[in-house]
């Protein structure tokens, strides 16, 4: 999850009124510009000295990259030189053999699957229950955000020092009188998945609280007391009203958490290395992609996985927004479509 | 409709705070509890850079016996740790920079300039939201060593700001757009051209918004750990991330001051979270109330 949550794709919500861009191209039509009479070469000239230099950097740095990926999948490349060992679809062949390969986005799917089922209800309680008059609300508020802003690399080493055999969650556990209890929480492959999942939710459960907050806050007061005086209980109205208004919320939630999940690398590869990611059964589609690319120096290779995650999570976002978003909101990419 | 949406310029203060319901002790219990579950771990990290790697081996969940401060001097004291501070904080200072100048320009002419295939470029912005950069850092890696920029803390910055800039474009859309039309007009009648009033106006009045950009980005740049991986090889040019995983490699004994280093080393993101914490959960909240 290297960057995808980190990189603050923070507020993401529902807007009644959001930039309508059809709506407010009519309103810009009569915006004072046009009436002061601007020549339409010194407004182009504008845009572009504007807008160019971060369109070609994100031209550049992002679009050109993907596009560079399917070319060079495409070729048996070591990374040196023009690649010329054209090989047409044999790495996506060699991809889809690869039992590593299909266990690592079998990972993905129990990863992507796992997330939404544990933080998701946990957080819409924890919401639930911290939407609640009590003192230092502020402060809890903050607190749990702490682990998301703490980076992948120091929760990895942390967590990778407590989990040891001989570390500190264990150690609690003989002091807390359950010795039974203590595993081997990174090496054993029924475990690890699990270890994983904890230091996943632990990470991000905050940022699902504090945007379920932030949702459950703007449903209008009226409802509840509108229902009080119809005689709804607590989880009545919750139910029937809380869950329904905070829908899109939770939905854009989930969409980010299932992109996230998809391209988690970080936090497996620093606890457990390239090596025994495989074998605990932790290793994800990123971190084969960087063991059998760039480790390897196979770039090709390396580009053709880049490829395929990039198929995946576009298969996956699409059919997101098509199915799930699209009824009560519009999804980012098909805003300029309208 | 999903967008990203800043907290509109005119302040929500006026609104009526909903009446909640009042806690009961449950949820005390229930807020301490989950606190201690989120700060746990951090503080074990904190504390156990205060004990001695004995302490550790004998009674890994315990206090320190005496505080020790000699692990957290030792680290303090080493031109490595200083050397990747700096570069963590180049690359966090540039990149910021390079997004918010860039990220403003470009978020002023898609709200408020109205021109041919405006659509299509917000669409091309909001696209990138969806990859993060997993997905390209293999051939960005060739493309940055193409241009020669290994080893070298621009091969970080320059792919930062790019993938920085969806999230900032669509946090300031809204913002820029909601400036009242009254002020360009009043501008543009005391002979102010459109640039002047970006210069003016737009700018000193978008500094809420630009402010949370700019912390997330910060932050980001921070603890960022899969670019640096792929560009940056040699030891001198580490950020701290890298520095931690090196670190904790290299003195895989010592177990203490792998502790002490690592809390050193997440202390300005912590900082800068909670100097700017109002801003960024409430900038959070803002967008979801829409």
């Amino acid at each position: 999850m290297s960057d995808s949550l980190g990189e603050g794709k923070l507020a993401v919500t529902s807007s009644p009124e959001g930039p309508s861009a059809a709506g407010d191209g009519a309103r810009q039509a009569s915006s004072p510009a046009r009436r002061v009479g601007r020549s339409g070469w010194g407004q182009r000239l504008e845009i572009a000295l504007l807008a160019g230099p971060a369109i070609v950097m994100f031209v550049t740095f992002v679009m050109l990259p993907v596009l560079l990926a399917a070319y060079y999948g495409f070729f048996k490349w070591k990374g040196f030189g023009p690649p010329t060992n054209f090989v047409g679809l044999q790495n996506y062949v060699t991809i889809f053999k690869d039992s590593t390969f299909r266990d690592a986005l079998a990972h993905n799917g129990v990863i992507v699957v796992l997330s939404l089922l544990l933080q998701g209800p946990a957080a819409v309680l924890l919401a639930l229950l911290l939407n609640q008059k009590m003192r230092g609300r502020s402060v809890v508020r903050v607190l749990i955000f702490v682990p998301y802003v703490v980076s992948e690399v120091i929760v990895g080493t942390g967590w990778s020092l407590m989990l040891q055999t001989n570390g500190a969650v264990n150690a609690l556990l003989v002091k807390a009188g359950l010795p039974h209890w203590t595993v081997d929480w990174l090496s054993d492959p029924k475990v690890a998945i699990w270890s994983l999942m904890l230091i996943i939710t632990w990470k991000y459960i905050g940022f699902a609280v504090i945007l379920f907050l932030a949702g459950l806050q703007s449903i209008p007061q009226e409802l509840f007391e509108a229902a009080a005086i119809d005689g709804a209980s607590y989880w009545q109205t919750q139910r029937r009203i809380t869950l329904p208004l905070l829908g899109p919320t939770i939905r854009i939630w989930a969409f980010l958490s299932m992109i996230g999940a998809l391209q988690l690398f970080d936090l497996v590869y620093i606890i457990w290395g390239q090596y025994v990611a495989a074998t605990a059964g932790t290793s994800t589609m990123a971190t084969y992609m960087v063991v059998n690319g760039r480790n390897a120096a196979n770039y090709g290779f390396g580009n053709a996985v880049a490829v395929v995650l990039f198929v995946i999570s576009l298969i996956l976002a699409l059919t997101y927004q098509r199915f799930v978003l699209n009824r009560d909101t519009e999804g980012a990419l098909t805003e300029g479509k309208k | 409709m999903v967008t990203i949406t800043a907290p509109p310029l005119s302040p929500t203060t006026t609104r009526k705070r909903p009446s909640l319901g009042r806690a009961s002790w449950v949820t005390y219990v229930v807020a301490f509890a989950l606190v201690g579950i989120c700060i746990g771990p951090v503080l074990y990290i904190v504390i156990g850079g205060f004990r001695t790697n004995s302490e550790i081996t004998r009674d890994p969940s315990g206090f320190p016996s005496t505080w020790q401060v000699v692990n957290y001097s030792e680290v303090l004291k080493s031109s490595i740790f200083w050397r990747q501070v700096s570069n963590s904080v180049i690359c966090g200072v540039f990149t910021t920079l390079g997004v918010v100048v860039l990220g403003v320009a470009a978020s002023f002419v898609l709200a408020r300039y109205s021109f041919w295939g405006r659509n299509a470029m917000y669409a091309l912005f909001a696209a990138g939201l969806m990859f993060p950069m997993t997905v390209a850092i293999t051939p960005l890696y060739i493309l940055i060593r193409g241009l020669g920029l290994t080893d070298n803390l621009a091969g970080i910055i320059l792919p930062q700001i790019a993938f920085a800039l969806p999230t900032t474009i669509i946090i300031l859309v809204p913002f820029l757009r909601a400036i009242p039309k009254e002020l360009e007009e009043a501008a543009a009648i005391d002979g102010a051209s459109r640039l002047g009033f970006f210069v003016r106006m737009v700018i000193p009045l978008s500094i809420p918004g630009v402010v949370t950009v700019g912390i997330l980005a910060f932050i980001a740049s921070w603890n960022s750990y899969l670019l640096p991986l792929f560009i940056l090889n040699n030891e001198g040019s580490y950020t701290l991330p890298l520095g931690v995983q090196a670190f904790a490699a290299q003195y895989s004994v010592d177990t203490a001051r792998v502790l002490a280093f690592t809390s050193l080393s997440m202390i300005p993101a912590l900082v800068f979270f909670s100097l700017f914490e109002r801003r960024i959960i409430g900038g959070l909240s803002g967008a979801v109330k829409g």
